[in-house]
């Protein structure tokens, strides 16, 4: 921590941050008016206005919360179905110079779920699964649909809490397509220009086959004339035979077009297994720099643009001093573990000033690496430039905690503004109750049905977590899965069903969710998870937004709660630490925080 | 029913107009304008010998474990610096195995390099990085291995610093992230400075 170029480093990512909040915010309240005016129409509109003849959409008729939801629904689930079965037939499909197979059922419904959810979790190695195709079409499509429909969600709760009187909530196609068009294209292309700059591959030719400066040697299993592993005389240890190495393959591919849209629509699911720590995801300092501030530019914008609709900018404001305050905890945090390093590694002769090293990079080095799995999991974005599963007890247990909020802190795209306006609405109820007068938000009434929906959202998440982390830490297939022992191995099961849930996509990336026995349990409880997840939360929200939407208002008298101003930020603060500390905290430490104080008395398992 | 049939036509549609877009026009301009603009690091800024044989990438570690060169980090990706394999080992603080490893890693680091049974040794040095492809090593790890490859090669230890320092990557902007020394850079300049015999 007395490192001052890491203080350096973080006052220019929230100075960053706080500079694009505005000017991002008032244009997005353009993009999500279909009457409204940005300096790309020019450009832009004749392609919209063709997408919508084409497609048969009238962007004018809005839709009222039950057809919106629909119109959504039936939009995620014709992109699942097509992803699924391009993963399944790859094999068939152009762009395949590896010749990779087709993936089997479980994982490609793993897969198809992850990238429609905004999850990006991935069960397989990108490099050595997916077809060029696949990457393009089956799973880029997702990284900017799910990002759209986040953002339209959000767009329609926050219609839905401005309106009053009012029986509609916007029109899904409109906003999903003017989102796309307006805002995540346009940026993308100048995004990933940049990250080629930096050294971020784009090209469609074969795999590199390079000659290396000295050969090794490594130990394979031995195959037979049929390519079948030949197997010792007790029937379960494969033999083992030297081979001489002396090149390396080098993979190629389209990656900057979509790592652009993998951090600025906060899906995360990296061309290549080790996501942004490879440094063809991720090659400089620098662009590691700007796809941290590419994760919270729309989450944090967003919070503009709903100051700016409920005509209170103080509200939007104050939205995000909670979140901002939230996140600088857990970076605080994340870091002093993770300099502080690991005791019984010190105590070997690895030099304490250091930090904790293993897992991390070292062009990113302790702090940036901190800061990364901060952003990245209170986001829902899920991208990691270190592996998690090798932080320090404390450093892992800051990115989980964030995932276990809800992901509110910024947030997903959409998804981090509309989980905080529950919180919102729960803060404002526990307010009213505690003054003991009907709670108001925003000049409406909120009633039994709004906490109703409220608390189906929170309960549905924590106990779908919960619920399956158990069963799969007493079932056999579930141990199977882990690559370590002792409280960090039921970590990373706590890990992985937490980040499904909350759409996040990070992993403890020890677990094997696709092991080679072809078990399909961990990737069906998972892709169940995440659908849960997402749809779960989105499909209460609509009604929410639907039943906010037609309120009456109320004029605000002397007994109004005010949403905004330190009273407000620390109540809002409060609630969702409350929620996330008495729901999760149990199992957090039997987990993290148990592992901690073994680990300063130097136990290994 | 009738809307149901109409939302299926849209979704259907829709799906048809954004794949041709998202997945064919937007992939294909990038890659018009990273070719035209950063060839070099377009196609994963590669390392071409003087023959036109690709000797790897600038950006991706690769073995070396003679002591004339310098050593880049353990890699826990595929067998070792698999590139179509990248990942780290994931091992958690308290896992006896990663605790094994950092120990045989340490005393071997203090053999080859000719330091005493008590000297700290850096941490990038025995550990593990996150894509097992990390191309750098930390500074103080590279004056370390100085002495060792100095002597292997018969040059000066004044000439292998001055390598080290042309061969260091700084912060970017002079605040962002560490400065790192990339380790296959390092050992073709050296190859460079004083061919094999």
């Amino acid at each position: 921590m007395n490192n001052p170029n890491a203080w350096l480093q973080f006052a220019l990512y929230v100075g960053a941050l706080v500079l694009i909040t505005k000017p991002l915010g008032l244009y997005l309240v353009q993009v999500l008016d279909v009457q409204g005016r940005t300096w790309l129409d020019r450009i832009v509109k004749p392609f919209e206005r063709i997408t919508y003849r084409v497609c048969g959409i009238d962007p004018a008729l809005e839709q009222g919360w039950v057809g919106y939801t629909l119109s959504l629904l039936i939009f995620s689930l014709v992109g699942m179905l097509m992803t699924y079965f391009i993963l399944r037939f790859q094999d068939h499909l152009p762009l395949n110079p590896q010749g990779l197979p087709g993936l089997a059922p479980h994982l490609a419904f793993n897969t198809a779920a992850s990238f429609t959810t905004n999850t990006n979790w991935q069960s397989y190695t990108g490099e050595s699964t997916m077809s060029y195709f696949s990457q393009m079409v089956a799973l880029a499509i997702h990284n900017f649909m799910s990002a759209a429909s986040g953002i339209a969600v959000a767009a329609a709760l926050v219609r839905g809490i401005a309106r009053h009187s009012a029986r509609t909530i916007g029109n899904f196609w409109a906003d999903i397509v003017r989102v796309t068009y307006y805002v995540l294209v346009p940026i993308c292309l100048v995004f990933a220009l940049f990250l080629v700059s930096q050294g971020i591959i784009q090209n469609f030719k074969p795999y590199t086959t390079a000659k290396t400066f000295e050969a090794f040697t490594i130990q394979v299993p031995k195959v037979d004339a049929a390519g079948k592993p030949v197997m010792a005389a007790d029937g379960k240890t494969p033999v083992m035979v030297d081979q001489s190495v002396d090149t390396q393959t080098i993979v190629q591919g389209p990656v900057a077009s979509q790592i652009a849209i993998k951090m600025l629509g906060t899906n995360g699911g990296g061309y290549v297994n080790a996501n942004a720590a490879h440094p063809f995801e991720n090659p400089t300092p620098l662009s590691n720099f700007f796809q941290m501030l590419s994760i919270f530019a729309i989450p944090s914008a967003l919070t503009y643009f709903l100051g700016r609709m409920v005509k209170n900018q103080k509200h939007g404001w104050s939205v995000w001093c909670a979140m901002f305050a939230m996140f600088a905890c857990g970076v605080l945090v994340c870091w002093k573990a993770e300099s502080s390093g690991n005791p019984i590694h010190q105590k070997l002769g690895v030099s304490a000033a250091d930090g904790n090293m293993e897992g991390k990079e070292v062009r990113f080095g302790i702090f940036s690496s901190a800061l990364f799995a901060t952003i990245t999991t209170d986001a829902s974005c899920g991208a990691v430039n270190a592996m998690h599963d090798s932080f320090t007890p404390i450093g892992g247990l800051v990115p989980m905690f964030n995932i276990e909020t809800g992901e509110v802190i910024f947030g997903g795209v959409g998804a981090g503004l509309y989980g905080m306006l529950i919180f919102v609405i729960l803060a404002v109820f526990i307010a009213g109750l505690m003054v003991g007068r009907t709670p108001e938000y925003l000049g409406k009434k909120i009633e039994a049905y709004d906490v109703k929906l409220v608390m189906l959202v929170l309960m549905v998440l924590s106990a779908t977590i919960l619920g399956f982390t158990a069963w799969a830490s007493v079932t056999a297939w579930g141990q199977a899965g882990l690559n370590n022992a002792g409280p960090h191995g039921f970590s990373e099961m706590l890990y992985a069903f937490s980040s499904c849930v909350g759409n996040n996509g990070s992993a403890f990336a020890g677990l094997t969710a696709a092991p080679a026995d072809g078990d399909p349990h961990w990737d069906t409880a998972l892709g169940i998870a995440m659908l849960v997840g997402r749809f779960l939360m989105i499909v209460p929200i609509l009604a929410l937004a639907g039943n906010l939407a037609g309120k009456k208002l109320i004029p605000s008298s002397a007994g109004t709660f005010r949403t905004e101003g330190f009273t407000f930020i620390a109540l809002l603060i409060g609630t969702v630490l409350l929620v996330g500390a008495l729901t999760f905290l149990p199992a957090l430490a039997v987990g993290p925080i148990v592992e901690h104080y073994l680990m300063g008395a130097g136990t290994l398992f | 029913m009738k809307t149901l049939f109409t939302e299926l036509r849209t979704s259907l549609l829709l799906m048809i107009v954004l794949v041709v877009l998202l997945c064919g026009a937007y992939p294909l301009a990038v890659w018009a304008g990273a070719q035209a603009l950063f060839p070099g690091k377009a196609n994963g800024s590669l390392l071409v010998d003087k023959d036109g044989v690709v000797r790897g990438s600038t950006l991706l570690a690769q073995n070396f474990s003679s002591d004339r060169y310098f050593q880049p980090r353990s890699s826990a990706a595929g067998n070792g610096y698999d590139a179509t394999s990248s990942g780290g080992t994931n091992l958690g603080p308290t896992s006896q195995k990663l605790s094994d490893s950092v120990k045989a890693a340490v005393a071997a680091y203090r053999t080859s390099n000719g330091l005493g049974s008590d000297a700290p040794v850096p941490a990038d040095a025995v550990t593990s990085s996150g894509s097992g492809l990390d191309p750098h090593i930390s500074v103080a790890n590279a004056l370390i291995q100085a002495g060792r490859v100095a002597k292997a090669r018969g040059l000066a230890p004044d000439k292998i610093r001055e390598l080290i320092a042309a061969n260091t990557e700084g912060r970017d902007l002079g605040i962002l992230g560490e400065p790192g020394v990339n380790v296959l850079r390092l050992n073709v300049a050296l190859d460079r400075a004083a061919p094999a015999k």
